[in-house]
């Protein structure tokens, strides 16, 4: 039922029903929420065609809990979501990361706090994905640009979900959601599964080390499995008192992302060796996009990855210009991340365009800010 | 299969106080599900947060211990995934009637084939003795030091109520009627709900009068009335109702569809 090759003229969260489709999901769990709903009711139609199951929760929080509890039933399980409903299923993120549960969470971001601007987008989530739920842990999170991309990195969320046994989100926005463009789907799209425990594979997705992930002992298959958010041991036994333990599995948990951070980070380049490097990622991108493309003395490095933070190429990218422009829609939430990184590559100069209230920085705006830099 | 051999013993010893009631809401439970002929291999076993949700740790089968309240909604999406899988969910009252309260009135509307067993001590136990949504009114603990202002919630009435398709509560004082409930739970279909009032010598007895464990079950025995004996007083829908009763029994017993079963349909629709 998934969806053939060939090009198609789609709305951002219709790619992202395809993507998930195709990339084999067969769990969805949503709540209805603008501007994120027209996913749950495109996998309404499609999952159980393909033998899915789709389910309409009570909350978000029932939402995020049947998500992790199909996961561990061995479905490729995924919810979507905004702002209020995301906040709602912050525990059960930090659960899933402690379990260490495959799961896809899609956040189609609207303005906030709390009910905002449910029409409009916003950048306002890109630290309440990384530090959201209590505790030290790390996520993989995607920022599409596009419908194409909306498309690409679901099902690249959904692979790296898999291979790394962690939740993974999809951080698109009202603008990207509801856009509508051209989508081309490749004959060949690589899908991932799971390691599962007692399953032989020589499957060159696993190249990531046994002892930072450990294969998934699937329900229902003998092994006995003992998942609890407690501190546990590799024989999943409970410690909550012992310190090495909790050490050990924290650090584990956190070091099987950052030591495979060049596998996760994905990003786009455009004029490399410009005097002013623009930095931004999602729909924030438009503008500065738009400039990069016309003007030699400004290049652009879109992120694609957000976490873990693509620390090598903002550092190279650092390294050979003379000033940097962070460009977001919020009041500067990556951009604190991003000017570490930069200062330590030993470019002085990072400025922030920032922009709230629903709609991406123009072209025009970006100019004006690279004006005042003396940038152009 | 001998019941020891239900137990998952390499995690022993268990966390569970002297005279707790947990042991015996085991003890009936494994009784029933070698009775009905169901495979620890088959079944997982999902719970919350509390004392009773460590009883999935302790059985010798795929145990999924979760975030507080949520263990409903956890059920529901594995039993979804893995129709094929029989899943038992472990709850307690503040688990399941507190902070889980949405995800178990849903629960029993939505009727997906679970067993959910609530053990209700009436108390917060692993905090250490909070008031809890089923401490019965005027009644102590560390939160309510001059007796509970609130009433408890009934919440065998609730899954009735909610639409659950069977439901029975009793006390560990009664061992049989309780496994033979749980028998009945666990071959029907749909959303089955066994509400056990248990012992909480510790942090519920200790404070109320009862620290002796035998006092707390005396105390069941003299205070638990037959539902179906009693439909006068069922105007207190509380557990431990304002006459000082718990009523016990089977509170439904019925035959719902339920969820996974039902394919196709639509018949209120024009077919989009």
């Amino acid at each position: 039922m998934s969806i053939k090759p060939g090009e198609y003229f789609l709305q951002g969260n219709e790619a992202c029903v395809e993507a998930s489709m195709l990339a084999g999901a067969k769990f969805f769990a949503g709540y209805p929420i603008t501007p994120s709903t027209e996913i749950a009711e495109g996998l309404a139609a499609k999952l159980p065609q393909a033998g899915g199951e789709f389910l309409q929760m009570e909350d978000e929080i029932a939402c995020i809990s049947a998500v992790i509890g199909a996961s561990w039933g061995g479905a490729k399980a995924m919810t979507a979501t905004s702002g209020p409903g995301f906040s709602l299923m912050q525990e059960a993120i930090g659960y899933a990361a402690m379990t260490e549960t495959p799961v896809v969470v899609v956040n189609v971001m609207r303005g906030g706090p709390s009910t905002g601007q449910p029409t409009r987008a916003s950048q306002g989530d890109i630290m309440a994905t990384k530090y959201g739920s209590h505790g030290d842990y790390q996520v993989i999170a995607f920022a599409p640009a596009n419908v194409q991309e909306m498309f690409d990195l679901t099902v690249k969320a959904f692979n790296y979900a898999e291979k790394y046994r962690v939740p993974t989100f999809v951080l698109s926005d009202a603008e990207i959601g509801h856009m509508r463009g051209l989508l081309t789907v490749p004959k060949e799209v690589k899908i991932v599964n799971r390691k599962e425990k007692g399953v032989r594979r020589s499957d060159e997705a696993y190249d990531v080390p046994d002892d930072l992930v450990p294969p998934f002992p699937t329900f229902g298959k003998g092994h006995k499995a003992m998942v609890t958010g407690i501190t546990h041991s590799g024989k999943a036994a409970i410690e909550p008192e012992d310190p090495r333990i909790h050490q050990e599995l924290v650090r584990r948990l956190n070091e099987k992302i950052t030591k495979n951070r060049r596998d996760i980070n994905k990003w786009e380049v455009i004029e490399p060796d410009s005097k002013t490097m623009i930095v931004s990622y999602g729909s924030a991108s438009f503008g500065g996009r738009e400039v990069a493309a016309k003007d030699d003395r400004i290049g652009l490095l879109r992120l694609k990855t957000i976490w873990p933070l693509p620390v090598e190429p903002i550092a190279e990218a650092a390294a050979s210009c003379d000033q940097m422009l962070v460009c977001e829609m919020n009041l500067g939430q990556l951009y604190w991340e991003i000017k570490r990184v930069v200062l330590e590559a030993g470019c002085s100069r990072v400025e922030f365009l920032s922009k709230v209230g629903g709609e991406p920085p123009t072209p025009g705006e970006v100019r004006h800010k690279l004006r005042e830099m003396g940038a152009i | 299969m001998e019941l020891f051999d239900l137990y998952r013993k390499d995690h022993w010893p268990h966390v569970f106080c002297p005279g707790c009631g947990n042991g015996t809401i085991m003890n009936c439970f494994f009784r029933a599900f070698n009775d009905v002929g169901w495979k620890l291999e088959n079944t997982v076993f999902v719970s919350g947060i509390g004392c009773s949700s460590r009883i999935p740790l302790y059985i010798n089968s795929d145990a999924i211990h979760t975030t507080h309240g949520r263990a409903i909604a956890f059920a529901t999406g594995l039993k979804l995934s893995r129709p094929e899988l029989d899943v038992v969910v472990f709850t307690g009252d503040g688990d399941l009637g507190a902070i889980g309260g949405n995800h178990f009135i849903n629960g029993c509307r939505r009727n997906v084939d679970l067993d959910v067993i609530c053990i209700n001590n009436n108390i917060y136990g692993m905090t250490g003795g909070q008031a809890s949504i089923t401490t019965p009114h005027d009644y102590m603990s560390t939160t309510t030091p001059q007796g509970n202002k609130e009433y408890p919630f009934d919440l065998a009435e609730i899954a009735v109520a909610a639409g659950a398709n069977y439901v029975a509560r009793w006390t560990t004082r009664h061992v049989h009627e309780l496994t033979k409930s749980m028998r009945t739970s666990l071959t029907k279909k749909g959303f089955n709900f066994v509400e056990v009032v248990s012992q909480c010598p510790t942090n519920f007895g200790r404070r109320n009068k009862m620290p002796d464990p035998s006092a707390l079950l005396d105390w069941f025995k003299e205070s638990s009335i037959r539902r179906d004996k009693v439909r006068a007083a069922a105007i207190d829908h509380v557990d431990l109702n304002l006459a000082g009763q718990v009523t016990v029994g089977e509170f439904v017993s019925r035959d719902r569809e339920c969820y996974h079963e039902r394919k196709g349909g639509g018949s209120h629709g024009d077919g989009h």
